[in-house]
Parts: structure tokens; sequence; C-alpha cells
């Protein structure tokens, strides 16, 4: 799903010669779509230093949350529907093997064809072999996160295959080289000056007179895309939905580009997450109000495509369905952590992290970034991570969470774990925190022990000037940078207590 | 009543003039409080850095000091900070459970169904928003995140500001966004905690207030320590600090309520 937020002007408005070339070229595209560049804290740094991406991200996230805030307050009974939605994916995640099973027998019914791919090197050696049996070297697709993160289009490429990106922004992400920042709005990181400058460099087919305004954007993409579309013999697409009991698969997207995949060539590969199940047709009502509200911001989706196998004469005349795994299982099996499959890829979470806000996608290194992604992608590779750490759990995300993920809950669970892999092999910073972590036990789990260990910080008092204390050594200093910290009190409350109840006791005995 | 204060241990340690402001302010309402000194911490921060085997011996500590207010020695204990409260009600229990204590596991959770943030206790169970305060100072209120989101304090702690005598309540801009303290993430992310707290600055410091209150002292020693590096002469102040000041007893802000040894 993606849709059209209105590109940030660059600093300095249209000036043609705003964005210098160099800073076109993005990320890159890394070997694992789950795990690449700096770790959390460096990549954040990266990222903060970046005036320019601090202010496309902040225009963009607080536009979009407002929207979001405007059309969920009208709906009189969106906890209920919240409610509706977490108990349905809740179910699917309880039956999903039945679930699946079903889901296969209709859509082979009604003439597609299903594969089960184990991972993502198994995804996209069936993709590619599809496409190569269509005789053709050039694909389009329809914005997916689920070939996204298999890496499909760099796999398809050293196949031979060129997989052309048609939702406007997952395009801009492509032509640049680079890496989405963001589930819903990949190109988020982008100001539509560097948008102008990424077309006319590497689009090929971009008029030389192009400016930065948006209709003008829109329309280039629109001319560049058309030809693919009406070429393309092979389609590709992901799935927001997939109806176990009819067997219909649905996209929803604002743009039509996705309407003109699903709809034009002669062959429609979908690749879609063993999570994306629902058990009835009628389920889909649910979703399909909590899904805009949610992602855009719209009451109503503006393009719902729904397909249910091969309609003969109509659209695709062949179908394939590819139902990944690639770690879904793992995380289904552990009890705490499940029901971050109840993702529906909204991405209001994104929107209203003041983590993400401020650092924007790429930090996480995962195409699942924010908060979602803090809790998905280590779960998906079961690698220690430092993404359960991105978080201040101030508990936004599972405010506005659509099927009520507690992802704060999850990321404390999963620091758990972190601890428990760091104990397990530890580097010099885990020796640190477990050491810290033990002294600091030791000392609260008694009140005397804490009555003493709470007088310690009073020896701060020796360095502290005016009432505070501006430099520490490390690990203070990572305080001190940035903040003072007050004076330590002559007094703790412990004793003051202590003192206050041996006065009372001796004017008594008076 | 008789209510039974956890301190918490920033502010036993580091701020101890905000519980010693809710002796006062409770005894002063006709309330009697104790303070079982067998307690230490809730285990807030070791659960939210994920060292749960090491919270362990922190939460029993805290549950089996309190523990006497299930059986009606006290009516109830309160504590002055949304996020101790928050850990007390929703991580303590499950910290037990998973270490196999299922006895002490639900004596966790019949303390925690007995305690109550500040302005919980003052609003809904003592059933004041009017204490009786006067503090003639311009003010703003940071809501801290656990406070309006794991607790849902709601306006309590405006209901109780806007009662107290020469008060000017002004609002502060995008309060609901989380300051950037986090407990050991301000350590683990310092760059990006510096980046939330440069914005709240920002916005506290243009509200044009001479305070800032929170009823939570580690966002406020956050926050604080923002407005200080800042040389902003804005003074951080707990709700209870507020609360607290009389006309016979006025507290004023940015005098440290010493008490020498």
């Amino acid at each position: 799903m993606s849709t059209f937020l209105g590109m940030p002007a660059a600093r300095g408005g249209s000036a043609p010669d705003a964005a210098a070339p160099d800073t076109l070229a993005g990320v890159g595209r890394p070997d694992d779509p789950l795990h690449w560049g700096a770790s959390f804290p460096d990549a954040a740094r990266t990222a903060l230093a970046n005036q320019q991406l601090r202010r496309n991200l902040g225009n963009a996230t607080s536009t979009i949350r407002a929207k979001r805030a405007r059309v969920v307050g009208e709906v009189p009974d969106w906890e209920e529907l919240r409610d509706a939605g977490s108990a349905l994916k809740a179910d699917v995640l309880a039956r999903l093997p039945e679930l699946l099973e079903q889901l296969e027998r209709n859509v082979t019914a009604r003439g597609g064809v299903v594969h089960w791919a184990r991972d993502a090197a198994e995804a996209n050696r069936i993709v590619a072999d599809l496409v190569r049996a269509k005789g053709t070297d050039e694909v389009v697709k329809v914005k997916s996160m689920a070939t996204q993160e298999i890496g499909l289009n760099e796999a398809l490429a050293e196949d031979g295959i060129a997989a052309v990106e048609t939702d406007l922004a997952e395009l801009i992400v492509q032509l640049a080289d680079d890496m989405p920042s963001h589930i819903l709005v990949p190109a988020i990181h982008r100001n539509r000056t560097e948008i102008r400058d990424i077309f006319l460099e590497r689009m090929g087919d971009a008029p030389p007179d192009l400016t930065d305004v948006p209709r003008e954007l829109a329309m280039a993409a629109r001319a560049h895309l058309r030809r693919k579309f009406l070429s393309a013999k092979v389609a590709i697409s992901g799935a927001n939905f997939a109806v176990a009991d009819t067997g219909t698969l649905a996209v929803v997207e604002s743009e039509g580009n996705g309407r003109m995949c699903l709809t034009l060539p002669e062959t429609l590969i979908t690749v879609m997450g063993i999570e994306k199940l629902v058990p009835t047709f009628d389920d889909l009502e649910v979703f399909l109000q909590l899904l805009p509200r949610s992602s855009t911001g719209e009451r109503m989706n503006p393009y719902t495509s729904m397909w249910t196998g091969v309609t003969p004469g109509d659209g695709p005349q062949e179908f394939h369905l590819v139902l990944l795994d690639n770690g879904r299982t793992t995380v289904l099996a552990d009890e705490a952590g499940r029901s971050a499959l109840h993702c529906i890829r909204c991405s209001a979470c994104l929107n209203v992290c003041p983590v993400y806000e401020r650092v924007g996608g790429h930090a996480y290194g995962s195409v699942y970034p924010g908060p979602i992604g803090a809790i998905l992608t280590p779960q998906l590779t079961g690698e220690k991570s430092d993404l359960p750490y991105a978080s201040t759990l101030c508990g936004a995300c599972y405010e506005v969470c659509p099927v009520k993920i507690d992802i704060p809950s999850i990321l404390v669970e999963l620091r758990a774990r972190e601890v428990e892999l760091g104990g397990a092999a530890p580097d010099t910073s885990d020796r640190v925190w477990q050491a810290a972590m033990k002294a600091a036990s030791f000392a609260m789990a008694d009140g005397d022990r804490f009555r003493r260990a709470a007088r310690v910080p009073r020896v701060l008092r020796a360095i502290s000037r005016h009432g505070v204390i501006r430099r520490l050594p490390f690990p203070g200093s990572l305080w001190t940078r940035s903040r003072d910290l007050p004076e330590p009190p002559r007094q703790t409350f412990h004793d003051w207590w202590e003192r206050r109840a041996r006065q009372a006791r001796q004017e008594d005995e008076r | 009543m008789r209510i039974a204060l956890a301190a918490t241990c920033i502010a036993d340690a580091m701020f101890p003039q905000a519980p010693r402001a809710v002796v006062t302010l409770l005894e002063r309402l006709g309330h009697e409080v104790v303070f079982p000194p067998a307690q230490a911490c809730c285990g807030q921060m070791h659960v939210n850095t994920g060292y749960l085997a090491d919270a362990v011996p922190v939460v029993r500590n805290h549950v089996r000091t309190f523990a006497p207010v299930a059986d009606g020695e006290w009516d109830a204990v309160v504590v002055p900070s949304g996020s101790c409260t928050g850990s007390i009600r929703h991580q303590q229990r499950m910290v037990l459970e998973r270490a196999g204590l299922d006895q002490e596991a639900r004596a966790a959770t019949a303390v925690a169904e007995r305690t109550y943030e500040l302005s919980e206790l003052l609003v809904d169970v003592l059933g004041v928003t009017d204490v009786g305060a006067w503090f003639p100072h311009r003010v703003t209120y940071h809501p801290t995140c656990h406070s309006l989101r794991m607790l849902g304090v709601g306006d309590k702690p405006e209901r109780l500001l806007r009662a107290v005598d020469g008060l000017e309540l002004v609002p502060l801009e995008q309060a609901e966004g989380c300051c950037g303290f986090g407990g050991t993430f301000s350590l683990k992310n310092a760059d990006t905690s510096a980046a939330m707290l440069q914005d709240k600055v920002g916005h506290v410091v243009g509200t044009g207030a001479e305070v800032l209150t929170a009823g939570d002292w580690s966002c406020l020693m956050h926050i604080g320590g923002g407005l200080s590096r800042g040389g902003t002469g804005v003074r951080p102040m707990h709700l209870a600090e507020i609360l607290v000041s009389t006309r016979e007893a006025p507290v004023v802000p940015g005098e440290r309520q010493e008490v020498a040894r």
C-alpha cells in the first residue's frame, strides 16, 4: 500500500540546483534486507546530523499523524474495530496450517498455482523460474514489503531479469539505488528537489525541463511507467490479504499503478507472507476499515483490487501464489512475540514514534523500520540485535496500532532475549551492562543496602557548581554530554524519614 | 487513611524533596503516612533493560515490603511516579511468574491493586482536587508517557494544578511527545535521546513558564538537565512539590528544600 503525502520542498524552495548530485545516491542494495548498515546508535547519529532529513521526516510524519488522528477520531466504534482486528488475527495464527491449506485448495480450484517457500532463497528461485519460463526479461512490480524482505529484485537481476517498481515512491527508491525508509512511504526521506534530480539523472525518459512541482514529477513517472505496463508480460505483487474460504487475494493501494500490474500482464505472481490470511471474505470488512484510516489517514482506500484464481478472458490468465515463511513460523512458535504477526503493515506506529520521527527508517538497517520493525526484524532473523533498545517504551505505537500489538511489552521481552544472548556470548558492552545490573540488583533488593547505596551520589557534590554537575567521566559522560545532572541532596529520603521518626520518638518520651 | 509511601529509588537518592512533599501534603489532608524502611526499588530499570533475572530479587523485596497493604495494615500505597506505578501494576507479576514464583506473583497482584500514582490517589481514592495549595507561578505540565499511556491518569494532574491558588497553568506544545529519557535508552541511544530532549526543551521554553512540572522525577531529571544545560532558567518540580506549597509554607522554585544533617 502506498500513498501520496505531498513532497516536502527542499530548503531554499525549488531552485534547480538545490540538491547536489552526490546526495542522490542511495544507501545501496544490501545483501540482507533484514540486516544491513551500522549499529542502530551509530546509524541514528549519522541520520540525526542530516538536518534536511530531519525536516523531511518531521513534516511528513506530523502531516500524516494529524490526518490519521482526524479520521480515526470520527469512527465511534474504533476500539471495537481494533478488538475485532486483533481477535481475527489471533484466530488466524491459532489455525494457520488449516487456513493455509484451505487457501491453497481454493486458489487451486479457481485456476491458480500455489507454491510454498521456506525462505528468501527458495521464494526468489521459484519466482525467477516462473519468469524465465515466460521468456521475458522485464517484469513490472506492485509495491510489496514481502518482496523487499527477500531481496527479490536483486535475485532477479542476477538471472538477467529487470524488475520495474511501479509504485511512485518505490520507483524513486529503485532509481536512486536506495532502500525504503518507511513501510508505506518508502521515499519519505527524499524531498521533491531530490526526486526531480533522481528522475532527470536515472529515469532515462524524463523531460529535460522537468521541475520539482509534484504534478510534473507525477506526470513524468506516469509516462515512464505507462510504457512499462503496456509491454510487460509478467507482473509481481505482494498481498495485503488472502481470504482462506474463497481463495481471494487483495491488494490495497492509492495510485492505481498496482491495478495496472494486476490486470494488464498475462501472468501474475504474488508473493505473500503466510500471516496475511483472513478466514472469511466478511472479515475483510474489519481490515478495510482499519487499514486506510491507520495508514494513509483516508476513510476509504482508493484502489482495492481483488482477484480469485484466474478468470477466463479477463485479467492475467496465469496466476501463481508463493506462500512465504522466511522466519514466520519461528515467530509463531513464540508465545510472547507472535502477535507481531498481527501486523497489517499500516505503519501508524512509525508515524507516531518519536524515535523514528527523528532518525528515519534507514537507521534500523531493515526493510521493516520503526517500532514494528524493532520487534519483527530480530524475531524473523533470530540474530542478536540492538533494535529492541531503539525505543523509549513511550507506548505511542501501542496506542495507535489497529490490531493492538502491544509493542512496548514485546520490546521488553526481546530485550530479555538480547540479555540471554549476551550472556551466552558477551562482548565488552554486554559485560559492562551485566556487571552494572548485577550490582544494582544487589543494592536494590534490600532496604538497608539500598539506604547505604543511596548516599553514594552525595560524593558528586564535590564537583558540582551552582547546584549542577556539568561533566562526568565515562559512562556518566553519556548523560552529561547533552544534559546537566542536578547536585545530589545532602540527605536521602530514607535518612530524612528516620531522623524525623527519631525526633518524634524523643518528643514522645519527653 | 493510613497510606504507605513508596518513595521510588531515584527520588529517595536524588530528589527526596518529592516524597517529603507527599508526606507533608497527605498529613495536611488529615492522613497518616507510613514509610516502610525495607523498600528500595520497584525493579523497573532492570525489567525495561531486559535483565529479568536480576529484577527478581528487587521485585520480591518490593512485594514483600508492601504486602501488608493486602492484609489491611495500610489502606493504600502511594507512589510519586507514573512509570514506577506502571511497573508495579504491569510488570512485577510477569517477572515473578517467569521466575516460577507463583505465590509471590499473586501477592504482587494484590499489592498492585492497592497501589496508586499520586494524582490517582488524590483524585480517585481521596476524592480531592483542591488540596489547599498556593503557588503563584506560571507553570507548564509534561504528562510523561507512562502516566499518560500506561496508567491513563488523563487530566487528573491538570485538575489538581488548576485548583492551586495563584497558579497559572500554560499548555505545553506537543505535550504528549516523549522527552527521550526512556531509562537506559538515554545512555544506550544517547544521541537520539538528546535530539528528543532538544525538542522538548524548545517547547517548554516556548511556554514562557517559570516551572515545568510532571508526576515523575525520572523524566523531570532528563528535561531538567536539558533546561539547565540550555541556561533556560525554567525549574523542574514534581507535582507534589507544587501541591505542598501553601501561603504559610510556600515552596520557592529553584530553592532546594535541603535538610541538613
